[in-house]
């Protein structure tokens, strides 16, 4: 075992703080809106969405933006309360890349 | 707050657990092992660890403000300057 | 059906949306297929997030700068004084607030994730959640002031407050010199969300 992925306060390398800021995109206020009212239905704990996090490849929680981790994380807690399963949501999206085109 | 029930109380000096437990940790890194005081007793709340994994959180436990000095946690800590962390009383020992 | 996803505008392509990006959209059409939430639900957390900002906290700074009896409550029940000014802090479990004085700063971060007043603030800048920030503040908390403009002398104590629970801490900066005639309202245009958040002072003038 080690320090998680999370665990960075302390950690050396780190260098000037970026004080740019980016406006949120839709798909950015849409997850943030789920996220909320997912907890506002009792349907999952903010515990359990950090804990989701925690578990991710680590690679991965470096390279992702904070949003796309929060959709991992929502994605992974509903499948483990299987209130979705990631076949539907494959299919859901198959659904959509047919009707948007290619990019 | 129910100050009965907490082990500690402001001014008791403590040492973080150095233990490295799988789960959902709210205790960072950086302080376990380390050693300050309590600064305050924040109240009982459900437990993170429990909570993470879709259970109840109980039994509650006590949160503590802790202090620390910066010069005891890194080698170019400030003098003067504290670093306070919301430590959960599972983590604390206490210290001499 | 028709998702409800053709309805809304959008900055750009749905087509050139990340993988993750995509996801969502197709997440939230699932549960809303299956009444896991519903539209209102979504909108409703929506509208409650636009109506947060740092001009709450502002205006719950300048109303203790002018008034030490609001000052007083603000410090000792943080919530129910928010309550007296029609802001709604109940979503926060424990909040706290930290009074900043002459010889005294303090500076807040969530270095596990980015845990921050949300309820009070709206949603944290891009660099208070950014891994910098997260790894150098608990270690240099007087570098990170420095990059914001706040030069302290060594007989100002530092206090790095890191929020790895349920508590949410508000800075409460300290009143710049030469304001006592001043109104409310101008008083909050010196008070940014920075200086909330702890790594910069208040500002001493209106910005143009």
């Amino acid at each position: 075992m080690a320090r998680g992925h999370h665990d960075v306060g302390g950690l050396p390398g780190a260098g000037p703080i970026d004080q740019s800021q980016h406006d949120l995109s839709d798909w950015e206020i849409l997850a943030d809106a789920v996220n909320q009212a997912l907890g506002v239905r009792g349907i999952k704990r903010t515990d359990e969405m950090r804990r989701a996090r925690e578990e991710m490849d680590s690679a991965a929680y470096r390279d992702m933006t904070y949003y796309e981790r929060w959709i991992a994380s929502i994605e992974t807690i509903l499948i483990e309360k299987k209130i979705l399963t990631r076949e539907e949501i494959d299919r859901k999206l198959a659904e959509f890349d047919s009707k948007w085109g290619e990019p | 707050m129910n100050a009965d029930v907490a082990r500690f109380k402001p001014g008791d000096r403590v040492k973080v657990k150095f233990e490295d437990r799988p789960g959902h940790i709210r205790t960072p890194w950086y302080i376990r092992g380390k050693t300050g005081w309590i600064e305050r007793i924040h109240g009982e709340f459900l437990n993170p660890e429990s909570l993470a994994f879709g259970r109840d959180g109980l039994p509650k436990k006590t949160l503590y403000l802790v202090a620390f000095n910066q010069s005891d946690l890194w080698d170019k800590g400030n003098n003067a300057d504290k670093l306070l962390v919301d430590i959960y009383e599972h983590w604390l020992d206490p210290a001499a | 059906m028709n998702t409800p996803s053709d309805e809304h505008g959008h900055d750009h392509p749905k087509n050139e949306l990340s993988h993750y990006a995509k996801r969502i959209y197709a997440i939230r059409d699932l549960l809303l297929e299956k009444g896991v939430i519903s539209e209102k639900d979504i909108q409703c957390q929506i509208d409650y997030q636009e109506a947060r900002s740092p001009a709450n906290g502002a205006k719950l700074v300048a109303r203790a700068w002018v008034d030490p009896g609001f000052k007083a409550r603000f410090i000792a029940d943080p919530k129910a004084a928010c309550a007296e000014m029609g802001i709604d802090a109940t979503a926060i479990n424990e909040f706290v607030v930290l009074e900043n004085k002459e010889n005294l700063r303090h500076m807040v971060v969530c270095t596990l994730c980015s845990c921050y007043p949300r309820p009070i603030l709206g949603r944290p800048p891009d660099w208070y959640k950014s891994f910098n920030y997260r790894q150098r503040s608990v270690v240099d908390p007087r570098g990170v002031m420095r990059e914001f403009g706040l030069h302290l002398p060594e007989d100002v104590e530092v206090r790095v407050h890191d929020s790895t629970a349920d508590i949410r801490y508000l800075v409460l900066p300290l009143r710049p010199k030469g304001t006592e005639d001043w109104s409310e309202a101008d008083l909050a245009k010196l008070v940014t969300r920075d200086s909330m958040i702890g790594v910069m002072d208040a500002l001493d003038s209106i910005p143009e």
